[in-house]
């Protein structure tokens, strides 16, 4: 199992993602300064939390152009899997890489709290096939811009190709545990190939061992499960 | 300023010098000083750089111990860990510029606090903070706690550092001067420690990190001197932060410290360029040289004083080892950040400012460290007041009605508002975040846990400075045990009003030697600190606010306490018992809020009586008999036994003793006490009778979502929810 976590300037939950990958893969993961130009072939690559380039112009739209973003590319073209949580989620869709867009908050106020989270019973996501649907997640979330923004026929699109991958509560009860404002509660969205994975919320946060939970380490194991299989 | 202007004494009064100081300055150059010059002599003998008017007392508190690495007097203080490893701490005000720009006052105030830390090689882990606000109704309150918060978050969450505790309060005595006293923890490793003191004349001198501005110029005299009304006009000193660029250069100096090219180090905080050029030279008992030219700047024709005593954030000063000078450089290229030598440390004793060529500032460096003034301030004798007895407190009201009423007052109920907007996971160390007694956080890689917590209570300590400088040391002290860590060492923050009133030094005075006396006997030496004066707005004074920042150990996170109350569990009261409790209502939160009565002697400390019981509660870890703990503080015991509840989503059933009014027994803030719950009651009970420690059997937890009293009194948690939920939010947003 190889995997990558690219690290910006600003990029600040590196080292948590590191040590989450460590211990569930036993292998530590090849940390990727974004000023490489090339990405060695590897089984995930992962965009960690944190504020890359201090959110300076819009969270994550300088992250986008960086110089190790066309090897990013590459390998989502050659349908390689890529994991984004929170900045990392926001850098993929600056990026073009995700649908939608992440906006400020409704409250306009960072928000950080535990969440409860549905997995989508219709999701296309390739890399959390092996997760429970039937059971909520809980898992935290730390963001000034997570509220999922969509124009209504890219929003459909995304709903009727199984796009959504998480919402905040209860899947069949709107606004429910909602932290952000998020149109149809969405935390998290695959790309239409499903290998490519943004989240709000932190799963290397929720790893059990002294974090409030342990859905965080169910979600990404299933993800090395994913890619081994 | 091409040709340095000689200045005369109104230009030293209008910077806060006194005639003698001035006089002292001219001695000292043997001539008249130019505005580079006294600017510099009037920052570094400002209240703020030189603590001339607290040192004596600071010099009287225990600073030593067998755990204390370095204690204060450098950037922060550090302690021993075991294990090769050290935490390295300090709190800071930024008290001033907050109530002037809350969001970027707060926000430099967090920025300042971390490079302290991480100045002296260590990499912050944690942060925690102490506020008080004015009163909540006041129309400027929602204001500056909104600003002030999402300052503290903007600062604190982009740079990646988790703000795990701290505490809020609120008081019509803050209306136009708010308290913003922000702590860092970091953890070095115990041999890798650095200093500030220069070495090695000829050695380059560095200028790292963001350039300079005209931002916060001469921020520490402005922090020396009362508000008035015009206090607005002082906006353009407040600096402003760029956590982004403090988090580059954070890496970049941690890294550069690994390399082993560092051979002294000190952040530019208050009095910037100034201090960091004077201490460290003054320290190493040398000189320097620096080439003001050199000096990264984002202005044009900034002058020499301009530069000297501007206070733009995320910079550092270093000396480094010439040979490892390329490789120092490639690091900062890499974090694209400034790296600038600037001059070089010389053997003349003496700072030498170039401008243009031209010297623009000859001062030697012993008179303006070692000569600084010290004043030994008149104080008055505090009036103690008398206990204000319960029976005329006590109120006819329920006691559902009572802690309904209290827990959701803006004094006792749920900070949530407040600390959802801080980040207090990252780093994923956080094993308790903000809002039970203390936060504990997880040392990288080890099973150890530190316990950190921030404390004062304010109006004890205006009606008895002693007992209240003494009372901030043993709650800090009771929070920390509560979580079953043994407390290690304190940091302070003293907040006053102008020292220059023999009233107000006397707060200073008596709350140290109680804050001394406790820290001495509780073995909490203090390692670092900070002191806040002149904290007035026309002329109307603080409550005095001594804040402590304590630091405690646990071998193992899993050992860790909580405060939730678990199902099936006996609760006790341990520290008093049907005989001891004295009902103590006077000056309490129920006093205050239900009698509308302030004012009136706080309680008692008996040091003996609160190490007994503390070691007591640690000797119950030892021995698993504890599953839930919280110590009784605002608000007293049934304020605390509904957090536990809350906590841990259980209701409870308790029986009290007839000794005492129920009211007193459930509101009273006796001192040295805590709430225990645990499944061995008979064990618990027989270890206490053998040390001698007074325990109260209170009651147990019970299925069913209430607090059901012996009186006949019962609540729904559902009820106690919603006020202490809602009690902050109703009213910073309406």
């Amino acid at each position: 199992m190889r995997v990558a976590i690219i690290v910006f300037p600003g990029s600040n939950c590196d080292r948590d993602m590191m040590v989450a990958v460590e211990t569930l893969t036993g292998r530590r993961p090849a940390l990727i300064w974004h000023k490489q130009t090339n990405l060695d072939p590897v089984d995930l690559a992962i965009i960690p939390g944190g504020f890359s380039f201090g959110d300076y112009l819009r969270c994550g739209a300088l992250a986008a152009h960086a110089p190790i973003m066309n090897a990013l590319h590459d390998h989502a073209a050659r349908g390689g899997a890529i994991l984004g949580v929170c900045n990392g989620f926001q850098i993929l869709s600056e990026a073009g890489m995700l649908p939608g867009y992440l906006a400020r908050n409704k409250e306009l106020k960072f928000v950080c709290k535990q969440t409860t989270l549905s997995v989508s019973s219709d999701t296309s996501c390739e890399l959390i096939k092996s997760l429970d649907n039937s059971e909520k997640l809980h898992i935290p979330v730390a963001h000034n811009e997570g509220n999922f923004f969509a124009d209504p026929e890219t929003l459909d699109a995304i709903e009727s190709n199984g796009q959504v991958v998480l919402r905040y509560g209860n899947e069949d009860k709107q606004n429910s545990g909602n932290p952000n404002g998020s149109l149809n509660d969405i935390a998290g969205i695959c790309s239409s190939n499903g290998k490519i994975l943004g989240m709000m919320p932190h799963p290397e946060r929720a790893m059990g061992a002294g974090h409030e939970s342990a859905d965080g380490k169910k979600l990404l194991q299933s993800i090395f499960e994913a890619i081994v299989t | 300023m091409s040709v340095p202007t000689k200045m005369g004494f109104e230009n030293a009064a209008s910077m806060g010098l006194s005639k003698e100081e001035w006089e002292r300055v001219c001695t000292h150059l043997g001539r008249l000083p130019n505005l580079c010059e006294l600017g510099i002599f009037s920052a570094m003998w400002s209240e703020h750089c030189s603590y001339k008017s607290s040192k004596k007392w600071l010099k009287t508190l225990p600073t030593q111990g067998e755990r204390v690495i370095q204690g204060p007097g450098e950037n922060a203080g550090v302690v021993d860990i075991g294990d090769g490893l050290a935490v390295v701490f300090k709190i800071e005000s930024h008290n001033h510029p907050s109530f002037i720009e809350p969001y970027q006052g707060a926000a430099t105030g967090v920025g300042g606090i971390l490079r302290d830390v991480f100045t002296m090689g260590a990499r912050p882990i944690a942060l925690l903070n102490a506020l008080r606000f004015g009163e909540i109704d006041h129309e400027k309150t929602p204001h500056l706690v909104s600003g002030v918060t999402a300052g503290i978050g903007g600062y604190g969450n982009c740079i990646g550092i988790p703000t795990v505790g701290g505490e809020v309060e609120f008081d019509a005595s803050y209306n136009g001067n708010i308290l913003v006293n922000a702590m860092a923890v970091g953890l070095a490793h115990s041999d890798r420690i650095f200093y500030s003191a220069a070495s090695g004349a000829g050695n380059p001198v560095i200028y790292v990190g963001a350039k300079t501005g005209r931002d916060g110029i001469h921020g520490a005299t402005m922090a020396s001197t009362e508000f008035s009304d015009e206090t607005e006009s002082k906006r353009p000193t407040v600096q402003v932060g760029d956590p982004f660029t403090g988090k580059l250069l954070m890496e970049a100096c941690l890294e550069l410290m690994a390399a082993d090219a560092v051979v002294a180090i000190q952040d530019m905080g208050a009095a910037g360029l100034t201090s960091s050029s004077v201490e460290m030279a003054a320290k190493g008992g040398l000189g320097m040289e620096i080439d003001l030219d050199l000096v990264p700047v984002r202005e044009t024709k900034m002058s020499a004083y301009e530069i000297m005593l501007s206070e733009s954030q995320e910079r550092m000063l270093m000396v480094i080892d010439p040979s490892q000078a390329e490789i120092a450089r490639q690091i900062f290229n890499k974090w694209d950040l400034d790296f600038m030598p600037i001059g070089q440390v010389t053997e003349t004793d003496r700072l030498i400012l170039l401008k243009e060529g031209e010297v623009a500032c000859d001062i030697p460096l012993a008179p303006l460290v070692d000569d600084a003034p010290e004043y030994d301030r008149p104080h008055s004798t505090p009036e103690i007041p008398e206990e204000v007895p319960a029976h005329t407190l006590i109120q006819d009201i329920s006691i559902s009605a009572a802690l309904k009423n209290l827990i959701g007052s803006e004094d006792l109920c749920s900070r949530r508002w407040i600390y959802e907007q801080y980040d207090s996971h990252v780093m994923a160390d956080t094993i308790i975040g903000p809002g039970g007694d203390c936060a504990l956080t997880r040392v990288y890689g080890t099973n150890k846990a530190l316990a950190l917590t921030t404390d004062c209570t304010p109006r004890y300590v205006e009606a008895d400075p002693y007992n209240g400088g003494k009372q901030a040391v043993v709650e800090a002290y009771r929070n920390i045990i509560a979580a079953g860590a043994t407390p290690l060492a304190v940091t302070n923050n003293l907040n006053f009003g102008n020292p220059e009133k023999p009233e107000i030094m006397a707060q200073l005075v008596h709350s140290v030697t109680g804050m001394k006396d406790a820290c001495a006997f509780l073995s909490t030496p203090v390692v670092s600190g900070n002191v806040s004066l002149y904290n007035e707005t026309d002329g109307n004074a603080i409550k005095p606010c001594p804040v402590i920042g304590m630091v405690g150990l646990i071998d193992d996170w899993q050992n860790a306490g909580t405060i939730a109350l678990p199902p099936d569990a006996a609760l006790f009261i341990i520290g008093q018992d049907a005989t001891t409790n004295t009902g103590w209502l006077s000056n309490s939160i129920y006093a205050k809020s239900l009698a509308q009565h302030v004012g009136g002697a706080p309680p008692p400390i008996d040091l003996e009586a609160e190490l007994r019981t503390g070691s007591f509660i640690l000797s119950c870890y030892e021995n698993k008999l504890v599953q839930a703990a919280h110590d009784i503080s605002d608000g007293g015991m049934l304020v605390a036994l509904a957090e536990m509840m809350l906590a841990g989503n259980q209701g409870a059933s308790i029986t009290l003793p007839d000794t005492l009014d129920t009211h007193s027994w459930c509101f009273a803030e006796n001192q040295s006490s805590y709430i225990i719950a645990t499944n061995n009651p008979d064990q618990l009970i027989r270890n206490a009778e053998h040390a001698h420690i007074p325990l109260l059997h209170l009651g147990k937890s019970i299925s069913n979502q209430e607090l059901k009293i012996s009186n006949g009194d019962l609540i729904s948690l559902e009820e106690i929810r919603n006020s202490y939920e809602t009690g902050l939010r109703s009213r910073l947003e309406k």
